[in-house]
């Protein structure tokens, strides 16, 4: 077991976890209703921070999806690229963007969001526009669509499904990550929970603010279902 | 570029490598952390994935549980784990963790199983076989590379959360980063752009160690076929 023991170096913690029992609960309805507008505050931030890390990255990905796919070439290392942005730890990359960009405003995290949604939503975007058939592409083009025609008013649409499978995943894991933000005090719900873990252990804080997050993962992936579902009738009368 | 020059500065001084709670401390400490870790992760998600993968069954279920664990953020379990039994120190940092690495490790595992072709099984069947004796000599072998692929990703996610450890005053790299953050960002600039630098490169690292180790472990014949490795995403954070 030495290499679970603690070695000389490792910081030891400063207290003793709090006493499980009634002075100490994991959930309290007393903590949410004395502290409904430190929550709601950290929430709406929370929810701000990833629209519009998510939007943002929209914007960035998916001209560069449709680069990938008209000149195939490109695909490769746009891909290679935005995989090797997908690698670089949050943390790290946090800290590469902090001291440059500055730690008063939420810029830093919200660029670190960017870079690690782009992947997935290109992927998927890209995965999507090829799923196209060639000969719906081939009887748009003899219908006299241009190339741009094409992709605004047959490729993109039909490509809706794949475009939102990216958004989902994206907005899912940026959720998760905003909580990193804590780094630069920035982390939205993030500050919750780290601020529950220091001040001595305060648990219900530390699992209301998680239970938080996980319900806004699964509340904004439940709102662009039904919006991707709304938008792509077709696929559900292909499967009915 | 001020801050990266002060980083280098930082990085060329031998101390700041070899003082306790220094560098080299602070890697092994994330080297373990992520050994165990990732251990932890093969040895629940492998055999679960390899047997809904044989039986071919829970395909819904593996997705689901692959995004679900998307939605929990990595600090909620590092800051929940310690006030369970589980209690302070590195275990709860390892299973928080390995928590992450199943995901990745398990999916893989199950694609790597369903995306033999039927045939072969048949084949294999026919040939007399029985249900043991398909996975082991059939099945198993032909889902190496996915297996490989899992454990690349599992493990180069587990390399980047681990930074997230000194949050909870768990060790690792991360110790740097947040260190460099508590001296204020004038005075600890430099150091906290190095640390960024060091888990950087100690991921890219362990990314191209693995990939490399993915191909030689890819038969000849399979590699011909480029795949794009099957998950689509991984919790970063």
């Amino acid at each position: 077991m030495s290499f679970l023991s603690w070695g000389p170096a490792a910081a030891v913690p400063l207290a003793a976890p709090a006493e499980d029992g009634p002075g100490n609960p994991w959930f309290s309805w007393q903590y949410i209703h004395d502290n409904a507008d430190t929550l709601g505050s950290a929430l709406l931030f929370h929810a701000g921070l990833t629209a519009r890390a998510v939007i943002f990255a929209l914007i960035v990905a998916l001209p560069l999806a449709v680069l990938a796919y008209w000149i195939r070439p490109l695909t490769g290392p746009i891909l290679a690229l935005s995989g090797v942005l997908y690698t670089i730890p949050s943390l790290a990359l946090l800290a590469l963007l902090a001291p440059l960009i500055g730690t008063t405003s939420d810029w830093a995290v919200l660029i670190a969001l960017v870079l690690y949604a782009l992947l997935v939503l290109i992927r998927n975007f890209l995965t999507g526009l090829t799923s196209v058939p060639d000969e719906v592409r081939e009887a748009a083009t003899g219908m006299g669509y241009s190339r741009f025609g094409r992709l605004l008013r047959v490729e993109l649409p039909l490509a809706l499904p794949g475009i939102f499978t990216g958004l989902r995943l994206a907005t899912v894991s940026t959720v998760a990550l905003v909580t990193v933000g804590s780094l630069i005090g920035k982390g939205g719900l993030g500050e919750l929970i780290l601020g529950g873990f220091r001040n001595n252990f305060y648990k219900a804080e530390i699992l209301t603010s998680t239970i938080l997050v996980v319900a806004l993962a699964l509340v904004l992936d439940l709102i662009l279902a039904l919006l991707g579902r709304l938008l792509t009738p077709w696929t559900r009368r292909r499967t009915s | 570029m001020n801050y990266f020059s002060q980083a280098l500065t930082w990085l060329n001084d031998p101390l700041n490598w070899t003082n306790p709670g220094g560098l080299f401390d602070r890697l092994i400490e994330h080297l373990q952390i992520t050994a165990w870790a990732v251990l932890i992760g093969c040895i629940i998600g492998w055999p679960i994935g390899i047997w809904l993968g044989h039986r071919g069954k829970g395909g819904a279920a593996v997705i689901t549980v692959a995004n679900l664990t998307l939605a929990v953020p990595t600090l909620a379990l590092l800051t929940i784990l310690p006030l369970t039994p589980l209690g302070f120190g590195r275990p709860p940092v390892i299973v928080a963790l390995a928590v992450f690495a199943v995901p990745p490790l398990l999916a893989n595992a199950y694609t790597g199983l369903r995306s033999i072709d039927p045939e072969t099984i048949e084949a294999a069947k026919g040939m007399g076989l029985s249900g043991g004796q398909v996975l082991r000599r059939v099945e198993l072998p032909l889902a190496v590379p996915y297996l490989a692929a899992g454990l690349r990703t599992a493990a180069v996610q587990v390399v980047a959360t681990a930074a997230l450890a000194t949050f909870v005053n768990g060790g690792g790299l991360g110790e740097i980063i947040a260190a460099g953050f508590g001296l204020g960002i004038n005075v600890g600039g430099g150091q906290i752009v190095a640390g960024g630098i060091v888990v950087v490169a100690l991921a890219l690292i362990v990314e191209g160690l693995l990939a490399l180790v993915q191909r030689l472990v890819t038969p000849a014949p399979l590699r011909a076929v480029k795949r794009r490795r099957p998950v689509r995403a991984t919790s970063v954070g």
